[in-house]
């Protein structure tokens, strides 16, 4: 099998479920005969036909508020937004809608929203964003956000069989710079549970998305000074693997959280609350965090670069973090 | 005097019917204004009243399974849905028998699987939307079903609104959109939010059809929105349907209504819809006295039983709060086919992934590029809608572009073996 990228993976999930189960339609904007601005979705247009497919005017309120009413008819539509920033218009269907449905009157929403997130490509201040958070927040939201091809893959897969609402955000720097050999038999990753990437004694590394590849490339440099850093992919936001992090801290005694989401506000904070409140004793040291500025994405390369968390940043943190 | 004739005759018990619902909304309303006043409703309380037959007509409209989502002053759509009084009486008092459980208020309360009712949220104008995805939902399941909800004047201002209304107008969507106009949105009057006097002439925009109907007058209601009902499932599109009415109390009961002309709640209640219909049932000779006494009675009755069974149902758990948030086995998700499903599975739902483009959108709409000549602006069609103003009769208005008809040949979704793109 030859290696497919993270984007090719995607493709792969949506071709997969729409094959196993016709209730899978998907909708966005140029998403049928363009086949999506990152060709997430092409193909998919000449093999399943306009009904399941289907192209959209520019209306992220209005194409999730009609993926909404078709998941009440119990398909499973997923929706794309052509970047991520712009479910921001769709955002009121999102958090009161979609996510208070099932609490409120009982009525579930297997929905996916899905579509490229994150910074690296000079994309600027609409294109660039990291919004997990808003939808975190969200009690009856879940948030997915894979870093390898396989996981965007099984990731999705399962997001789609959920019976809930779930944003999945798809790092377009990993679009096609992740490239893997994929298992020929069918398989899902499960919505929830974190991922060891690199096990480790001294501290442990808390990530997801782009920045488990830095933190991986930072842990490689560090073990080269005599520092083993364990690092968890968190591949899902909500529900946070709690347990899988507390676990990981009673071994490494050390918590770095490092994500690209701004600072304030950052499920860095989330991470070292629960942290506090459940593995107090057996810290050897504050739990830090590297994270993006407070600031919007911005556009010119230099700023940019100082704005996302950089692989010496991660190894700097750590450094300090060791000494403890 | 005998019935008059109508284009979707209506029995002597359908007649009867639309009379109980519309009578039950008003005294439903006035029971919960005196709860309201002991103390027992929770949160505030929005009345409907004048607002009727402009609920209860067009919900009547629609076959039993066809889908609703009710606005809150659409209590009467409940009602002919198959809710009862009880239920509302328990979400107004935030009782745990109530459909939510207490977990939401009002008429915030839905049922997918058997009657078909989206609940609403309370921002006005993401109905539409998901109404329109409900009805692209239903066709592509193979369901014969219309989708209608209502929004008030105030809330087509709304971006979900024009969002939805051109989402279902492009996909063709079987569904009915009711714009209540009742002349206010809380304190602000229609003329300092829409340029325009009526607003069904926003259907324009859409290319859609629209009607105006007095709604008031529950029969003309009732003959109007089936028209557009039957319309949206034979295939047409989207429908909108304005209502003219009033809303008779302040936006709910905090308010009282100052900022409204006392000879505007004047004019509407000598058009109140109740009286006006019990006027036309007697001048028709459809009921007697002793009828409407026993109708009467049997709404006193009801909404007695109904009053007892929710005062009685205690307040929810407090544990409740905390359940419920995720659908995690609790419900088996299963689509209702009325088609075969190999008709949407390849290879049947191949298609080629291209767009028949055959308008090259030059001036003069030919399909051919010619020589540009000079040109003064394009002449608005001439007005389709009613631009008389005060509450028109039903069905003094349908306006639609020769752009929709265009597009509706073309429309994929239509034609289960799909040629090309659409243009
Ligand atoms: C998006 C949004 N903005 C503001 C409100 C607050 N609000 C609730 S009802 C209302 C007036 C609605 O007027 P209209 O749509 O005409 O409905 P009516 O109350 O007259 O039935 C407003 C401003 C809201 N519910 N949703
Ligand atoms: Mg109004």
């Amino acid at each position: 099998m030859a290696p497919v990228t993270m984007v090719e993976a995607i493709r792969e999930a949506l071709d997969e479920e729409m094959q196993r189960d016709p209730t899978v339609v998907l909708i966005g904007e140029d998403i049928g005969v363009y086949g999506g601005a990152f060709k997430a979705t092409e193909g998919l247009l000449a093999k399943y036909g306009w009904e399941r497919v289907i192209d959209t005017p520019i209306s992220e309120t209005g194409l999730i508020g009609a993926a909404i009413g078709m998941s009440y008819q119990g398909l499973r539509p997923v929706a794309e937004m052509q970047f991520i920033d712009f479910i921001a218009c769709g955002f009121n269907q999102m958090v009161n809608f979609a996510a208070k449905s099932h609490y409120r009157w009982g009525g579930p929403v297997p929905l996916v929203v899905r579509g490229p997130c994150g910074g690296g490509v000079h994309g600027g201040p609409f294109h660039s964003q990291n919004p997990e958070m808003w939808f975190v927040h969200a009690p009856g939201l879940k948030v997915i956000y894979p870093s390898t091809a396989y996981d965007a893959k099984g990731l999705l897969k399962s997001a789609i069989r959920d019976n809930n609402p779930v944003v999945c955000l798809e790092h377009k720097f990993l679009y096609r710079r992740v490239k893997e050999e994929l298992p020929s038999e069918e398989y899902t990753v499960p919505l929830g549970k974190l991922a060891v990437r690199r096990p480790g004694r001294d501290l442990t590394i808390a990530t997801y998305g782009a920045m488990a590849l830095n933190s991986l490339e930072a842990a490689e440099e560090l073990a080269k000074e005599g520092i083993e850093a364990e690092v968890l992919d968190l591949r899902t936001l909500m529900p946070l693997d709690r347990q899988g992090i507390i676990d990981s801290v009673r071994k490494t005694n050390k918590l770095l959280v490092v994500h690209e989401d701004v600072r304030s506000g950052g499920i860095a904070g989330e991470i070292a609350a629960t942290v506090n409140e459940q593995a107090f004793e057996d810290l050897d040291g504050p739990i830090l965090r590297v994270t993006s500025l407070d600031t919007p994405v911005p556009f010119a390369p230099p700023l940019e670069e100082r704005f996302l968390p950089q692989v010496a940043d991660i190894t700097r943190a750590a450094r300090e973090l060791a000494r403890y | 005097m005998a019935l008059p004739e109508m284009k979707y005759p209506l029995s002597r018990e359908q007649l009867l019917d639309l009379y109980y619902y519309m009578k039950l909304t008003r005294e439903l309303d006035e029971q919960l204004v005196r709860l309201f006043r002991q103390n027992k409703v929770v949160g505030g309380l929005y009345s409907s009243i004048g607002q009727e037959a402009s609920a209860v007509g067009t919900a009547y409209s629609l076959e039993p399974d066809d889908w609703i989502a009710p606005m809150i002053r659409n209590v009467g759509g409940l009602l002919v849905k198959g809710f009862r009084p009880r239920d509302i009486l328990m979400q107004y008092m935030a009782r745990s028998g109530s459909p939510t459980g207490g977990k939401d208020g009002t008429s915030h309360f839905g049922d997918i699987k058997k009657r078909h009712v989206v609940s609403p949220i309370s921002m006005l104008g993401d109905l539409i939307p998901v109404m329109t995805g409900v009805a692209m939902g239903g066709r592509y399941l193979g369901q014969k079903l219309v989708t209608m909800t209502w929004i008030g004047d105030g809330g087509t201002s709304t971006g979900a609104f024009h969002e939805g209304m051109n989402l279902a107008a492009s996909q063709h969507a079987p569904f009915v959109c009711v714009v209540e106009n009742n002349q206010w949105a809380y304190s602000t009057p229609v003329s300092r939010q829409v340029p325009l006097k009526n607003l069904a002439d926003r259907a324009r925009a859409y290319g859609i059809p629209s009607f105006i109907m007095d709604g008031n007058d529950v029969v003309a209601v009732y003959q109007t929105t089936r028209q557009a009902v039957d319309m949206a499932r034979r295939g047409e599109g989207p429908v909108l349907v304005e209502s003219k009415t009033m809303r008779m109390k302040g936006h709910a009961q905090h308010d009282p209504a100052a900022y409204v002309p006392p000879e505007m709640f004047a004019y509407w209640k000598a058009r109140d819809p109740i009286h006006r219909y019990e006027a036309w049932l007697t001048e028709h000779e459809v009921w007697d006295k002793k009828t409407q006494a026993e109708i009467a009675a049997r709404i006193e009755r009801e909404l007695k039983e109904d009053l007892e069974f929710a005062e009685s149902s205690p307040l929810p758990k407090p544990e409740v709060a905390e359940q419920g948030v995720y659908c995690e086995g609790c419900h088996t998700i299963e689509a209702h086919w009325e088609r075969p499903q190999a008709e949407v599975q390849p290879p049947k739902s191949s298609v080629e992934a291209a767009w028949t483009v055959t308008d090259y959108g030059g001036l003069n709409g030919d399909a051919k590029p010619t020589a540009v000549a000079p040109t003064t602006a394009a002449t608005p069609e001439a007005a389709p809608t009613n631009g008389a103003g005060a509450p028109a009769a039903a069905e003094t208005a349908k306006s639609r572009s020769a752009g929709q008809r265009a597009a509706k040949a073309k429309h994929p979704a239509r034609a289960a073996s799909q040629p090309k793109g659409r243009g």
